[in-house]
């Protein structure tokens, strides 16, 4: 082997592709989007057809990657548009002044609101593109094998027959799903929201850390019912898989957004597409079987397209008993994630071997009665289930300030892991103790 | 010292300065700054008194552990059936043993999920026949499972490499001698093909400490490089802690790397006669053959059956609960063959000038450390080798943050637009791999076959040249083709450096496939194309060498022969 041979080959190679590589054209709009290729490819192929003159380069990166990518780039290098579901992305980019104002190119046709969230960011940095609603997607192969009911509300799930069934993501991996989670804890309120939803990770099989990975798993059977956003099930069920998605009454609708990055290379023709993905042409493609999204438009606005059974996104929210305030989300945005993940996606072996336990000893109470196994399985499930932070604190403004103040900040990062580190370990020893007791209460009750 | 050693270390230092020390220093240093930019050891302080990041550094030591251990289990006896016996489809087996390396991101993992995981097809038809199920991919012991399977070609390339060029006569001897069986293994051929396998083994070891992938898609995140990663890619979150996990895998990866130096310290590997011609393939008995044959089958059943799974689903057109697809079909090549044939000759040309650049680094460097006195040399090593621990993420944004805003001379293209950024990339990340096959080669080969070339009066280039390269020409091939491999499919960095779709790889491709429900077909078809893809360089690279190894071969007869007077 002669490396001096690879060698040259190597740089004659490097000089030659190095002088083709050519710089963007004129008339090229580049959107960074965490959308799937069908999804894209349908925007592309139709915004191009209207507007031979301008091409659109998509760059997919999934929204923490876009974000990294969008700030690292100089002025007048960025991409010209950010396209993504999780509105605090968005929250993020505006912060860092990255966003132009774009509220003049709004769908006028478009409601202000859904349910009571505004469909375009009051300041404008940002427009409602679609619309999706969170639920519960099921495999009915895998219900059918493992005999186990359809679910219809989050509150089903806490039941003994789905433990080892569910999956859900994390809301500190996944936008999607800190709504979900939000969604919960505010249709709920704070203490008994985080009961059901220990309760509902205590049944899950696994908490995935792509919001992808629960669907996906529900699609291929790995998991029974996964916690989705609304066109994973819808498209899932559309493509041909076994699955099927519902709404529950706790539900809250909410945008998936687009925006115009600041210090693009070509902010005009951007403007364009921006416009053209809210028109009434550009929703249409949402409709799609294998896009399956919810219209910012309301169904008289698009007569004869939509097809008979598709859900309608303000119908759902008219429905739903959550009021979603954005608000209260925002204000403990990170302490939900970091409690959530502490307590239980770091400690989910601990959970589930807990749950497993509890969920033993009830079946086997409710065979055969027993007061005092009854009144230490009570005592487990009050260790297992309730919240290491309760309400009081959680509603604490000082406490609050604390998790959105700088990490970077020594000695503000020793506080908040030194929190955190508090309940990791508070969450391990009250599961490890909830399982004795339950496996105590097992023992006297056989 | 002559100033050619200088002259060749500068130049690897300066590469590994540019494109990885410096780019990674200015994403780390977050680590050990405060809020308003003065220095701090705060944020490493909150690392220790944390009992979550304790037990992810044990869970993380272990996992690496037991991995390396298994990895070990499943290597070593097809390396060395393969080389020291007579053995049917040697090639055949050593060629499938490498396989396991090129599972392209995402595909890897929902095939596994496919044949092993809850509903997967094992366990769909044990529970249909026998009515139970194995937790194959649950907890840590899932996590072992499938990296053991991923990274055992490691141990087994360095092994085979390092088998083949024991000198026969060794092993002649102790056979002459009455040394045979598990004997003659432990106590002769193991110990002189030692360098090889501690080479593989010790790659196992770091690579798994510091992989993300695997934990992550089997829900396992209590492990260190999980929870660095969970930190670094919070939404909106710029969480220092991150970098200090990353900080303290790479102090550890240095240390794990400078252990294993340490093991081959102070011993001699070098024979003087190259193996090959000289070895005596050894005969099975019956039994043996039978057993060896068994065994062989039964590993190589396991080890592929994640590449059976993203083959079936390529054709699959729903595949869900149950253990082979509903039907099949061929749309999803055609989706790919419409839209994805430049990523294709992207990925062939990123990680073939990656590879080389790595083989071209790797010797430099393995011949600095073992044959020059050049001061502090071994730090190229190390430095280099670091590289295994910084995640791709990190590196990407160091890239962005280090070259912001530089253009390509003479163009209006950003440095960090250029395809250019993303081979780069590669060849950092993948240095380790060459650099080790080249150390562990070199380390087998006799200083005094060169000082024979100098005493006739070759130059030291001439020497490296026509002798040290030609003789290294096994590991440097080992080299190459893992480096190449793994290259193409990285995806942590990819993702980040990719800024046109006409520059993206094919593993951007596949990862774009998979976010969607109707893409999981198309992207196991690319998977399937990016293996055969993959396999093909590896057998041209193979091809090419052996075309100009023949030259190097009657050469190497030349010296036998001249020694012999």
């Amino acid at each position: 082997m002669k490396p001096t041979l690879i060698f040259r080959a190597a740089l004659v190679a490097l000089a030659a592709v190095w002088f083709a590589a050519s710089g963007t054209n004129a008339g090229t709009v580049t959107i960074v989007t965490s959308f799937p290729k069908e999804l894209t490819q349908a925007y592309k192929t139709a915004f191009e057809q209207a507007h031979p003159d301008i091409k659109l380069e998509i760059l997919n990166k999934n929204t923490i990657q876009g974000i990294a990518y969008v700030r690292e780039l100089p002025v007048g290098q960025r991409p010209d548009i950010f396209w993504a579901s999780a509105p605090d992305a968005f929250e993020v980019l505006a912060g860092l002044k990255l966003l132009e104002n774009v509220a003049e190119l709004a769908n006028k046709a478009a409601p202000a609101k859904v349910g009571n969230y505004p469909i375009n960011n009051p300041q404008g940095l940002y427009l409602g593109q679609a619309l999706a609603g969170y639920g519960l997607m099921w495999n009915t192969r895998y219900l059918a094998a493992h005999k186990l009911p359809v679910p219809r509300q989050w509150s089903e799930l806490v039941k003994p027959v789905y433990f080892g069934h569910l999956a859900m993501s994390s809301p500190s991996r996944s936008g999607t799903t800190h709504l979900t989670v939000e969604t919960l804890l505010q249709g709920e309120g704070w203490d008994k929201g985080w009961t059901q939803l220990l309760q509902i990770a205590g049944n899950s099989a696994a908490i995935t850390e792509r919001s992808f990975g629960v669907p996906d798993g529900v699609n291929n059977g790995q998991f029974g019912i996964g916690l989705v956003i609304d066109f994973f099930g819808l498209a899932g069920k559309y493509s041909g898989f076994p699955v099927d998605f519902h709404y529950p009454d706790v539900t809250a609708v909410v945008p998936a957004n687009i925006g115009l990055v600041a210090g693009g290379k070509n902010p005009a023709e951007a403007r364009r597409f921006i416009a053209f993905s809210v028109s009434a042409d550009g929703q249409a493609l949402l409709l799609d079987p294998k896009i399956s999204r919810l219209p910012i438009l309301p169904p008289e606005a698009m007569p004869g397209k939509i097809p008979a059974g598709y859900p309608n996104a303000f119908e759902i929210a008219k429905r739903a008993k959550v009021r979603f305030d954005a608000d209260l989300s925002e204000s403990r945005y990170n302490v939900v994630s970091s409690l959530f993940d502490q307590t239980i996606t770091f400690r989910h072996k601990d959970l589930q071997a807990a749950t497993g336990a509890i969920r033993n000893a009830e079946s086997a109470l409710a065979k055969k009665p027993n007061a005092q196994a009854a009144a230490l399985l009570k005592q487990a499930r009050d260790l297992a289930f309730l919240p290491v932070v309760g309400v009081g604190l959680a509603g604490d403004k000082n406490f609050l300030a604390l998790f959105s103040a700088n990490k970077k900040e020594a000695a503000v990062n020793k506080q908040v892991t030194g929190l955190e580190d508090r309940w990791n370990a508070h969450a391990k020893d009250n599961y490890a103790r909830a399982k004795a007791l339950a496996d105590q209460a097992l023992g006297m009750i056989r | 010292m002559r100033p050619g050693a200088w002259l060749a270390g500068a130049a690897v230092l300066a590469f590994l300065l540019l494109f990885f020390v410096l780019p990674v220093a200015r994403v780390f240093v977050t680590a050990f700054l405060d809020g308003d930019g003065s220095p701090t050891l705060g944020h490493l302080m909150t690392f220790f008194a944390q009992g979550l990041m304790r037990e992810s550094f044990f869970n993380s030591l272990y996992v690496a552990l037991m991995s390396a251990l298994f990895a070990a289990l499943i290597a070593v006896p097809l390396a060395y059936f393969t080389v020291r016996f007579e053995f049917r489809g040697a090639i055949l087996i050593q060629t499938l043993g490498v396989l396991p390396l090129i599972m392209p991101p995402f595909v890897g993992a929902v095939a596994m999920q496919l044949m092993f995981g809850r509903s997967g097809s094992l366990n769909l038809l044990l529970n249909q026949y026998f009515g139970f199920t194995l937790p194959i991919m649950e907890g840590l012991n899932g996590v072992i499972f499938v990296e053991a399977i991923h990274y055992f070609p490691f141990i087994l390339m360095n092994l085979t490499v390092a088998l083949r060029n024991i000198d026969g006569a060794m092993e002649e001897a102790a056979l002459n001698l009455g040394c045979r069986g598990w004997r003659l293994f432990w106590r002769v051929i193991f110990p002189l093909a030692a360098p090889g396998f501690v080479a593989g083994a010790s790659l196992v070891f770091v690579k798994v400490f510091d992989d993300l992938g695997t934990p992550l898609v089997l829900g396992q995140t209590n492990l260190l490089a999980p929870q660095a990663y969970l930190r670094i890619t919070q939404v909106g979150l710029e969480d220092p802690l991150g970098y200090v996990i990353s900080v303290i895998m790479i102090v550890f990866s240095i240390a794990a790397m400078a252990l294993a130096a340490q093991a081959l310290k102070g011993r001699d590997y070098a024979t003087l006669q190259k193996g090959g011609a000289g070895v005596q393939r050894r005969r099975l008995s019956g039994l043996g053959a039978l057993a060896a044959y068994g065994w062989i089958g039964s590993v190589l059943l396991i080890v592929l059956s994640p590449h059976l799974g993203v083959l079936l689903l390529s054709f699959a057109s729903v595949w869900s609960f149950s253990p082979l697809p509903d039907a099949y079909t061929l749309a999803h090549y055609a989706t790919v063959f419409q839209d994805s044939s430049g990523m294709i000759r992207n990925t062939l040309l990123y990680c073939g000038l990656a590879a080389a650049i790595d083989v071209l680094l790797g010797v430099t460097v393995a011949y600095l450390i073992l044959r020059t006195a050049l001061p502090a040399r071994q730090w190229l090593d190390w430095i280099a080798t670091a590289s295994l621990a910084v995640p791709g993420i990190v590196l990407a944004i160091g890239y962005l943050r280090l070259y912001k805003g530089m253009l390509v001379p003479g163009t209006e293209i950003l440095v960090t637009s250029s395809w250019v950024m993303i081979m780069l990339a590669y060849a950092v990340r993948r240095l380790p791999y060459a650099l080790r096959s080249c150390v562990a080669a070199l380390q087998q080969l006799h200083a005094s076959l060169e000082e024979v070339a100098e005493t006739l009066g070759a130059t030291k280039l001439r020497t490296i040249r026509r002798v040290v390269v030609p003789l290294m020409a096994g590991g440097i091939l080992a080299g190459f083709v893992t480096s190449f491999i793994t290259a193409a499919v990285e995806l942590s960095a990819t993702i980040l450096l990719v800024s046109a779709e006409s520059q993206a790889p094919m593993s951007y491709g596949i990862y774009l496939y998979m976010q969607s429900v109707a893409g999981r077909g198309p992207g196991a078809a690319l998977g399937v194309l990016a293996i055969a893809v993959v396999a093909l360089g590896t057998y041209f690279t193979h091809w090419v060498i052996e075309r100009t190894d023949r030259p190097i071969a009657s050469r190497t007869a030349a010296v036998r022969n001249w020694e012999r007077l």
